[in-house]
């Protein structure tokens, strides 16, 4: 017979819900889930936790969540794979071993490092992979780093008998890859040259992960339409996505029975094209990836076949993700009541700016939006028109400051509490007095595979 | 035969979900079925897409159309004020920005429309929306 394997879905983002996860484990037949904690905008939180305490700047969520998900997982045998590690993967790790050496459990967790590149990057000076700008504008403001690695560390995490794998900024897609590649007995290519019948399993391994990545936006969550989404049964307790892949690569995305949600032809390519560029050229660092012949095939009762991925060999170069300081924002929001709600919320605005005008405070921007009328679509929100606009019920205003001057943003909420009793009337709600934050710039560049690898670490830890 | 062309907006024929990568927001926009996929691939240009966006983001638009899926795949640059860590927007990933694609008019005639609305959808199993 021939082999296949089944993964699942895992988280899709630090802060994302587990209880689907326990249903794929205990009803849903999974011999691995694999879990991504990390956005882009993730490791910019993470870094602030690092900041303020060394032993953090891992997604923390990681802890409940194991030991939330552990009885379960084995009593099935089912291993778990995640980059909830984020900066600090040892400090993640730690922290799990110390709640399982507190309930007594015994698991061999894989640390994956060596994704952390931040020096490489101040030395190299890559340019901006999107805008092409020079690494010398905002060097000295970097506080993170970090390359984006493929399934290599997790199939040898796996072949030394991990139970558990945490790793850093390992590509989404790649936490899948890694144990079909290990139990399909693949060919990554980094001992022989692969073949292009091995770069297509590679490439429909690849499909399948960003398809289960970001959890239940690959089953009928996020479902973007007009009035379709409603079709869309029980998302309270939504099934994430699996997938049971053979060794040929095809593959069959299905979820949890009695689960709620919807994978069908219109699921499945919704989260096939999303956060991709050029879809016959997606990059992995394993294997780039052509989307463009790829067939579905919705087999009804929640499932669809995928198969026709094409495979290229991957690139000399890894993707990397930096974030540099890049000022701060302080924020009020401020809402009028009819009559004449807009223009009062206009009027309020001038007062501001006349505010920051009088006390030169130091800004780059005040950027002005209207929840519940244009902060969605902007100019392309269509207004009430005329007496309409007049009469609106009420209308809130958010005032964002964006200055480099920490001083100025924590100041910025100080402009407005005299306006309660000697501005415009009928104010209907007010916060924001003390609303500072930092704001981090992402430097996405690239990095020759060379000059990472090599620092590649796998460390066992027995708890 | 009726060949009077019509405006329309893609939320009558498409769904779509958006994505961020620094500041670039793409886009996924996917017939319902196979005539609703041939106005999209007539209609749905990089040209029409950033003349649709530029009063609020007048970034370069790239775009791939997509047969085996049914799909356009668009890609709009320097839409999220350099990045979802320093936009100051609400909406600071671009999430909602599917929906203001679905807003962009296209031109079809009455017969073609009828077409597209009375196919069934592909992947749906009968579900009244």
């Amino acid at each position: 017979m021939k082999k296949s394997i089944r993964v699942g879905a895992g988280l899709g983002f630090y802060g994302d819900a587990w209880e689907p996860v326990l249903a794929s484990i205990e009803r849903g037949g999974v011999h691995y889930i694999a879990s991504d904690h990390l956005a882009e905008l993730t490791l910019a939180i993470l870094q602030k936790d690092l900041q303020r305490d060394v032993s953090l700047g891992y997604a923390r969520d990681v802890v409940p969540m194991l030991v939330a998900l552990w009885p379960a997982m084995a009593q099935r045998k089912v291993c778990f794979i995640c980059n909830a590690g984020g900066l600090n993967p040892s400090g993640a790790a730690a922290a799990v071993r110390a709640a399982f050496a507190a309930k007594g459990w015994a698991a061999r967790v894989a640390v994956v490092t060596g994704d952390e590149v931040l020096q490489q990057v101040k030395d190299l000076s890559p340019t901006h992979m999107f805008h092409g700008g020079s690494l010398d504008e905002v060097r000295d403001r970097m506080v993170f780093a970090n390359a984006y690695l493929g399934a290599r560390p997790i199939v040898s995490a796996l072949q030394q008998g991990a139970d558990i794998v945490i790793t850093g900024r390992v590509a989404d897609a790649a936490l899948f890859l890694g144990p079909l590649v290990h139990e399909l007995n693949w060919n990554l290519g980094d001992e022989a040259p692969a073949t292009p019948q091995d770069l297509n399993r590679l490439a429909q391994g690849l499909a399948v992960g960003h398809l289960l990545e970001c959890s239940g936006q690959g089953s009928g969550g996020n479902f973007g339409s007009l009035q379709a989404w409603k079709a869309i049964p029980d998302l309270a307790h939504i099934g994430y996505p699996m997938a049971e892949v053979s060794e040929d690569g095809s593959a069959v995305i299905m979820k949890a029975p009695g689960t709620g949600g919807r994978i069908n032809f219109d699921t499945v390519r919704q989260q096939l094209l999303y956060e991709v560029h050029n879809p016959s050229e997606y990059f992995s660092p394993d294997v780039v990836l052509d989307m463009s012949t790829i067939h579905l095939e919705d087999l009804g009762q929640d499932r669809v076949r995928m198969t026709g991925a094409t495979g290229h060999p991957r690139t000399g170069q890894l993707k990397v993700v930096g974030g540099y300081r890049d000022g701060f924002k302080a924020e009020v929001t401020w809402g009028f009541s009819w009559p004449d709600a807009y223009d009062k919320a206009l009027a309020a605005v001038e007062m501001v700016k006349s505010q920051l005008a009088d006390k030169r405070v130091p800004h780059e921007a005040l950027f002005v939006e209207f929840p519940g009328l244009n902060s969605a679509h902007g100019a392309l929100a269509p207004l009430p028109q005329g007496q309409a606009l007049a009469d609106l019920n009420e209308v809130w205003v958010r005032m964002v400051l964006r200055t480099r001057d920490k001083k100025a943003a924590d100041g910025f909420g100080r402009l407005f509490p005299w306006m309660g009793l000697s501005g415009p009337a009928y104010t209907c709600g007010f916060h924001g007095l003390h609303n500072t934050s930092e704001l981090l710039g992402i430097w996405p560049a690239l990095i020759d595979r060379s000059l990472v690898e090599p620092n590649t670490r796998i460390e066992m830890v027995q708890t | 035969m009726n060949l009077l062309t019509q405006k329309i907006q893609l939320a009558k024929l498409a769904h779509a979900r958006s994505g961020d990568k620094a500041d670039w927001v793409d886009f996924g926009l996917f017939a319902w079925n196979a005539a609703g996929y041939a106005v999209l691939a007539r209609e749905v240009t990089a040209e029409r897409v950033q003349a649709h966006f530029a009063p609020w983001l007048p970034g370069q638009v790239e775009c791939w159309t997509l047969p085996n899926i049914l799909a356009i795949k668009l890609v709009l640059h320097d839409a999220l004020q350099g990045g979802g860590a320093r936009n100051l927007r609400l909406d600071n990933l671009g999430k909602s920005m599917a929906a203001a694609l679905l807003r962009m008019e296209i031109n079809v005639n009455a017969d073609e429309l009828a077409a597209c609305l009375a196919a069934p959808r592909v992947g749906w199993w009968g579900e009244k929306t």
